[in-house]
């Protein structure tokens, strides 16, 4: 590729850093906020990820959609989220995303093409297809990106919304972080590949396999099938390979793996090495980078501190929440 | 008698029922070396092997369909679905599939499958991780559908279902899981289709089921020291229904108070309320049969809208206080 590269342009560099450490910023503070008994329900932080949502929604207009997964804090955050309605949202209160209704697995920012976490694996699947077919149909040049994980290959839905978008051809792309497992469940033994993106040949659509701890490899290989889908020749699967740090959840032992892979992985930390790309090219400096640093945790302190003051979520109003009102 | 966790006891009942028959093997997500979602697997895999602790993939319907042909050819399969909510995904193998074979193949096969699922709020796991699903199923002809209350009942039920010649849906509460209680020892089955009583009185008579069961009693010890005397009926197995049991205790209290975490409309507890009007109780009763059940929305994530939505044991004692003054 002859496009300069992210790290080489200063604007992109402290624009991408300042994502990828908003969203460990984000995930570190629920974690903390959970550990210390002031988070209600369950999170899946996604420390350790950072680069493949932030470089796929880089690609993306913000008219774009996406849909995202249990784990989704980053897909939300990428896609343009502001993380004080995403806090305010896991503190229950009423200025939260879904006015405390759905929480950290059901957290949406529609306004910004953002159709959704969802708590059922491959749930989000068949919609951005959905989404995909919409777009073509009122002949926009939207495209959909459908976030989800290794474990998502295991569902029927996944296959069922991938025969149809090809049939199609939908301006849709499946984006799969293959962060090595589903729960408990090495992806690697679930489904014998060596190379996940291997299944699109089944489907009869183009995969690739990048390294998604690699900011600039998961943005150019998500640049070209957002290009192709907006080009009207179909959908794609790109396998972003990376690593879940955290436990899958709260509840998680870590029985399933070892203390050194998960170091091993550490070593590879998507921030890290994006930053050593930045120095190395001379962007910027090690003042910079430490500013933009400082800016976030600052951005997120305030970010929480607000959520924090907001008015709790009102019960008042549940039965009027259901139903959508039918125009008089 | 033992004292053990709910969790333990449905622990306990698979190992016996795997001790006793080799027909018997686990299948689910993450039952292996996770040890499953909320623990109930716990070291099992260690103790028989990977080969009838058997870790799937993320594929409900692949897990009981699997069941049911396993199930028809001479295994004893017990699946777990590791959210009830995610037997939606399941369904067709459940409903279509396990449910009808016997009855369509003219009784030349049967499938004892159990399917087990966690169930219920109050976790802070949001709308698609929190639901009561038992009318789902108790609404399909050919399941045998259990609601265990108890950490006795989680295991003898769970035992019974597994000798159980059909499908039988074991609907087990994630708040239940760890509390605990004295266990028979053994092999005790507690039988399908048979209510317990766990308290009686002469005022009202409580039928709760699930999570509902000990916040009933919870409330009767309330309301015993302001002098009203409630009867407590678990039916336990949802189908086939004791229908007797419950008829008797509403006729010897004359008031009915119906209680389930799952959502009003077409409940449960709304086909025990037509049972009881159609039946000879209807004639027996001073007052209204009343239900206090969820509300028809989806389980909020917030915990003061997740509170809000399903009966607490202050709901359950205002209900009775009303029922009994003023009728
Ligand atoms: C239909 C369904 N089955 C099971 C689950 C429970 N569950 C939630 S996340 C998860 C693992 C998902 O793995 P993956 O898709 O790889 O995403 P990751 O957690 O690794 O981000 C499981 C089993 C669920 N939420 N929905
Ligand atoms: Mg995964």
């Amino acid at each position: 590729m002859n496009a300069p590269k992210i790290a080489e342009d200063a604007g992109r560099a402290r624009e991408s850093l300042r994502t990828m450490w908003r969203i460990r910023r984000f995930e570190e503070a629920v974690e903390e906020l959970y550990g210390r008994g002031l988070m209600h329900g369950t999170m899946h932080l996604s420390i350790g990820q950072e680069a493949v949502p932030t470089a796929v929604c880089q690609t993306l207009r913000r008219d774009d959609y996406i849909t995202s997964t249990h784990r989704g804090h980053g897909h939300c955050i990428a896609k343009g989220a502001d993380p004080e309605s995403m806090m305010a949202e896991l503190l229950a209160k009423e200025t939260g995303y879904c006015r405390g209704r759905g929480g950290s697995m059901h957290i949406a920012d529609t306004a910004t093409g953002n159709l959704g976490a969802n708590g059922i694996v491959a749930g989000g699947v068949p919609i951005a297809a959905g989404a995909a077919l919409s777009a073509s149909m009122r002949g926009t040049d939207q495209v959909a990106v459908c976030f989800h994980g290794d474990g998502a290959l295991g569902e029927g839905a996944w296959h069922e919304a991938v025969v149809l978008a090809a049939m199609w051809r939908l301006p849709v792309v499946f984006l799969c972080e293959d962060n090595h497992y589903g729960m408990s469940m090495s992806s690697r033994r679930a489904f014998g590949l060596a190379d996940l993106s291997d299944r699109a040949r089944g489907y009869g659509i183009p995969g690739v396999s990048v390294d998604g701890n690699d900011l600039q490899a998961v943005h150019d290989a998500a640049a070209e099938a957002v290009g192709r889908a907006r080009a009207g020749e179909g959908p794609s699967l790109v396998v972003a390979t990376t690593y879940r740090w955290r436990g899958h959840s709260k509840s998680d032992k870590n029985l399933y793996r070892t203390r050194e892979e998960i170091e091993e992985w550490r070593a590879q930390d998507p921030i890290v090495r994006f930053e050593r790309a930045v120095l190395e090219a001379g962007t910027l400096t090690a003042t910079d980078l430490e500013q933009i640093g400082q800016e976030v945790r600052s951005e997120l302190r305030t970010a929480v501190q607000r959520a924090h003051a907001a008015p709790d979520a009102r019960p008042d109003d549940l039965l009027e929440s259901v139903y959508a009102e039918v125009d008089a | 008698m033992s004292e053990m966790t709910y969790a333990e006891a449905v622990r306990s009942a698979l190992a016996i029922a795997m001790e006793q028959d080799e027909r018997v093997f686990l299948m689910g997500e993450d039952v292996g070396t996770y040890g499953g979602a909320f623990g109930v697997t716990g070291d099992l895999i260690h103790r028989m092997g990977a080969q009838r602790i058997r870790d799937t993939t993320i594929s409900e319907l692949g897990i009981v369909g699997m069941g049911v042909g396993a199930a028809m050819t001479g295994m004893r399969p017990v699946v777990e679905i590791q959210f009830s909510d995610f037997s939606a995904q399941a369904m067709d193998q459940i409903a279509n599939q396990a449910a009808k074979i016997h009855f369509m193949l003219g009784g030349a096969v049967s499938v004892p499958l159990v399917i087990r699922a966690p169930g219920g709020s109050g976790t802070g796991a949001a709308a698609q991780h929190s639901q009561s699903l038992e009318a789902w199923f108790t609404h399909v002809p050919g399941l045998k559908v259990v609601m265990p209350a108890t950490a006795d009942d989680a295991k003898g039920l769970l035992l019974a279902a597994i000798d159980d010649p059909n499908p039988v849906v074991v609907l087990e509460h994630k708040l239940l899981y760890r509390t605990s209680g004295p266990v028979r020892e053994g092999a005790e089955r507690t039988p399908l289709g048979v209510a317990a009583v766990p308290r009686r009185g002469t005022d009202l008579t409580i039928v709760a089921t699930g999570v509902q069961v000990s916040r009933s009693l919870e409330a009767a010890e309330q309301l015993a020291q302001e002098g009203i005397e409630a009867t407590v009926v678990d039916p336990r197995t949802l189908k086939p229904l004791d229908e007797e049991t419950i008829a008797a205790e509403a006729i010897a209290t004359g008031r009915v108070l119906l209680v389930q975490e799952a959502v009003r409309t077409l409940g449960f507890m709304s086909e025990v309320a037509a049972l009881l009007s159609e039946g000879e109780a209807f004639v027996h009763l001073k007052a209204p049969i009343r239900r206090l059940t969820g509300l028809d929305v989806p389980i909020p994530y917030a915990p003061q809208l997740e509170r809000a939505v399903v009966p607490q044991v202050e709901d359950i004692v205002a209900a009775a206080q009303t029922l009994v003054r003023e009728w």
